[in-house]
Order: C-alpha cells, then structure tokens, then sequence
C-alpha cells in the first residue's frame, strides 16, 4: 500500500469532494482500532507450528506476516476480541513464553498488564 | 465454465502473502464474523475485483468517511439494489471491453455484498432479476440472523424462538413466532449455475466455493453465516465456535448446489442436539425454560427435517455410479 495521509474531518462540504468518494483506498490503516482492546492476545515463537490458522481467522487482518511466516500482532488494530486464542489448534507441551501457563500457543492477558 | 471438477486445494500458505483487500482499521465490532468471512472470500479470488455492497453492517463499518478499509474499487449502495449496481457495473465493463477501452485479456470480477435483511427481505427483488438477466457475479449474503445495523430487528433470516428488539421474549411470545425463509433454497430456484451455503469457520470449504461461485460464467450466489456476538450475546471470541455448533447440529448445513446437483459438504460424524446451539447463544436463553421444551422439540424437528430433505435432495440429483 502506499503512504497514506491522514483524511481531513474539518472540511467544508464544497471541498469535501464529489459523491463523497474516497480516493485513498485503504486509509482505513491509520485509523487506530487497538484502543478498544481490554484483552491483548500474546504469542509463544517457540512453540507456533505456524499453521496459519490465526491469519486466516483474524477479522482485522492484524496477524502480521514476514516472508510467509507469522511475525506477530498488529496492535494498533487489534481489538482484542480473541478469536485467534479460540481457535489456536496448538496445545502446548512447554509453559507459554509470556504468561507461563499451559494452553494454547496464542493466549489473552489483560491489557493493563501488557506494555505495548 | 472453467472445469470445477478438478479437486480444488486450499493452502494457507499460497494466500498469506497477497494484499489485503479489505485493510484493517475498520469499525465491525470486535469478534464479528462478517470480516473474517469476507477476507476469506477476498484471499480466494484471483485478479481485480470490484464490490457494491448494500446497506448494513459491513457496508457502514467498512466505509466511516472519511475513511475506507477497501484496498479495491468499491460502491455504496442503497439497502435493495447491491445486485442491480453491480449488474449496471458488470454491463459497463462489458462494453468498454468491446470497444477495447479494456483489453480483451483483461478479466475482472464482481462482488456484490448483502447482510441478510438487504438479501431475504429488502433486496430479494434485485437479486432476482439480477439472477435472471445473467450477470457475471457473485452475490454474497452475510447472515447474521437479523438487522444488527440499526439494533437487532428481527429479519426474514431470524430463526423462530430468537429474542430480537422488535419481537423480545416475554409473556406473549418465546421471541420470534415465524420459521425462517429458506433464501438459499429460493436462490438455488433459478436454476443459476452455482448457490451455496457456508460457514467461515471451515475456511476451506468457504474459500472452496468463493473459487467455484467466481469460476461459473454467469451468476453465482454464497449465503455465509456470520455470528454476531452483540446481536446473538455469544462472548466476542466465540463467534467461530458459534457457527461450528450450528454446521454440528445441521441447523446451519454447509451445502451446494451446483449445476442443478447438490452436494452436502459436511456431515457431522455425530448430529448434536439442536440444544446445544441454543444454549451457546443468548438470544435462546428463554428456551432454556422447562416450559419451553415444546417450542425447543419444535425446533429440533424443523431441523430434522431440512436435514433429511436435504440428503434426499443429495442421493435424488446424484448420477448413478
């Protein structure tokens, strides 16, 4: 996507454009969605077969993807409904990186316990 | 048509590295099936595509000016006439291929999306003629089982005994007293190439059928469940396991229709009591009540019911091996 800049809401309808179109396709991207996270989902690498899973169920594309493989979370967008906890197929053998605890690979902890 | 008989494989890996076509950032409630379902969709297209999208849930939360989440050409339409727009869209790129103002090599395909109240009840019409005057398009309805838009009205697509707004469970009835309309039966009635019936948390068989439906020459209908966590009052990440319970119970079967032939496409190993998908969802909790058993047997039998009609309707248009 190319570099986007931030849409103006102070103008004038005269100047807000025809129809109301929208040219900067995606923009959407700077609009930060990660406020509204109570829960934050957190990964263990070591542990992740990356079996993709998450990135296809993800409904804010927030799973971030490097040369084909999971790199980590986009928190800005992330809300933090858990969905990719849920549906994390990864019993883990070892405890979790971050939380410590058995489970899945990906597991939520309470945003106010997270540093971004 | 392209040969659909060849076995298609979904691999996660061939999709993880194309573009988003629907960028984050948009405002769908946290835990909503509607995106997941559509990035799905998105990923299995191959090539440009250009969307109208009706009024509803999706539309509003995908498009908040002065912002858009859609990396891809995209129209607002009005709440009936997705399917009209994008037939007047399919028709104009048409004659600007004929004229060679497009090349001829050039394929693009159309999207056309609707929630179920713009698909059952205000759009049926559209998508009818639509249908009838053979456009190159997929439709697709998200059906998260009522107008959530506006605050969870009751549609033609809620089931009976769901407590919405306008039919609330209380004293005079168990939430809402009508069956619902069989949409995907009423599409596949056109005898349209292809219509089908998904889920998105059998990624596979969704993204299966979104290559089928684009793949036909004329067109194709997808009818997808989308649980809704504040309308159905499931938790927000649940919405996957929501509708895993319904293709579990058969209430929801995955199915297609193809061609004139259907082809059940998942068969649970063990059918679970339609109960269970009651008890995942708030909007069923008054049917929890001992005095509801009748309404909940009631259920239980309509569902068996398509069940067994639509295994008949399997071995009937099945070719004798």
């Amino acid at each position: 996507m190319s570099k986007k800049e931030a849409p103006r809401l102070d103008l004038p309808w005269r100047e807000a454009g025809e129809s109301g179109i929208v040219r900067d396709a995606g923009n959407s991207v700077l609009y930060e969605t990660g406020t509204w996270r109570s829960m934050r989902p957190v990964r263990d690498f070591e542990q992740c077969t990356q079996c993709l899973i998450c990135w296809v169920v993800c409904p804010d594309a927030s799973i971030t993807i490097e040369d084909g493989k999971v790199s980590g979370f986009d928190y800005m967008h992330c809300k933090g409904c858990g969905i990719c906890a849920q549906e994390c197929p990864v019993n883990i053998k070892k405890p979790h990186s971050v939380t410590g605890e058995l489970g899945k690979v990906i597991q939520m902890v309470p945003e106010s316990d997270s540093k971004a | 048509m392209m040969a659909t008989a060849e076995k298609i494989r979904i691999r996660l890996r061939d999709y993880v590295n194309n573009e988003e076509k629907l960028a984050p950032g948009h405002r769908l409630c946290a835990g909503c099936a509607e995106p997941i379902a559509i990035r799905q969709i998105l990923h299995a297209i191959d090539g440009p595509v250009v969307v109208s999208c009706a009024t509803g849930c999706f539309e509003v939360a995908t498009t908040s000016y002065p912002y858009t989440a859609w990396t891809v050409p995209w129209m607002h339409s009005a709440f009936e006439n997705a399917a009209s727009s994008i037939s007047g869209i399919e028709a104009a790129y048409n004659v600007l291929k004929r004229r060679g103002k497009i090349p001829a090599d050039q394929d693009i395909k159309f999207l056309a999306i609707g929630g179920d109240g713009a698909s059952y009840d205000i759009g049926l019409q559209f998508i009818s003629g639509a249908l009838e005057r053979g456009h190159k398009f997929v439709y697709v309805c998200l059906n998260n089982e009522a107008y959530m838009n506006t605050g969870i009205q009751r549609s033609g697509a809620t089931p009976r005994g769901a407590a919405t707004t306008t039919t609330p469970a209380g004293e005079v009835i168990p939430g809402k007293p009508q069956w619902r309309k069989p949409f995907t039966k009423i599409m596949a009635a056109h005898d349209i190439a292809y219509v089908a019936q998904a889920s998105p948390h059998n990624y596979r068989d969704l993204m299966t059928k979104a290559k089928k439906a684009f793949a036909v020459d004329g067109p194709a209908v997808l009818n997808v469940l989308a649980p809704c966590p504040r309308g159905w009052r499931h938790a927000s990440d649940m919405a996957l396991q929501v509708a895993q319970l319904a293709a579990d119970t058969c209430r929801w079967p995955l199915y297609e229709v193809e061609n004139g032939r259907t082809i059940v496409n998942y068969k649970p190993r063990e059918k679970k009591p339609v109960i269970e998908w009651l008890k995942s969802q708030g909007r069923f909790r008054h049917l929890l009540r001992p005095a509801m058993a009748g309404l909940v047997q009631e259920i239980q039998d309509k569902t068996d019911q398509e069940w067994e009609e639509l295994l008949k309707a399997e071995a009937d248009s099945t070719p004798a091996a």
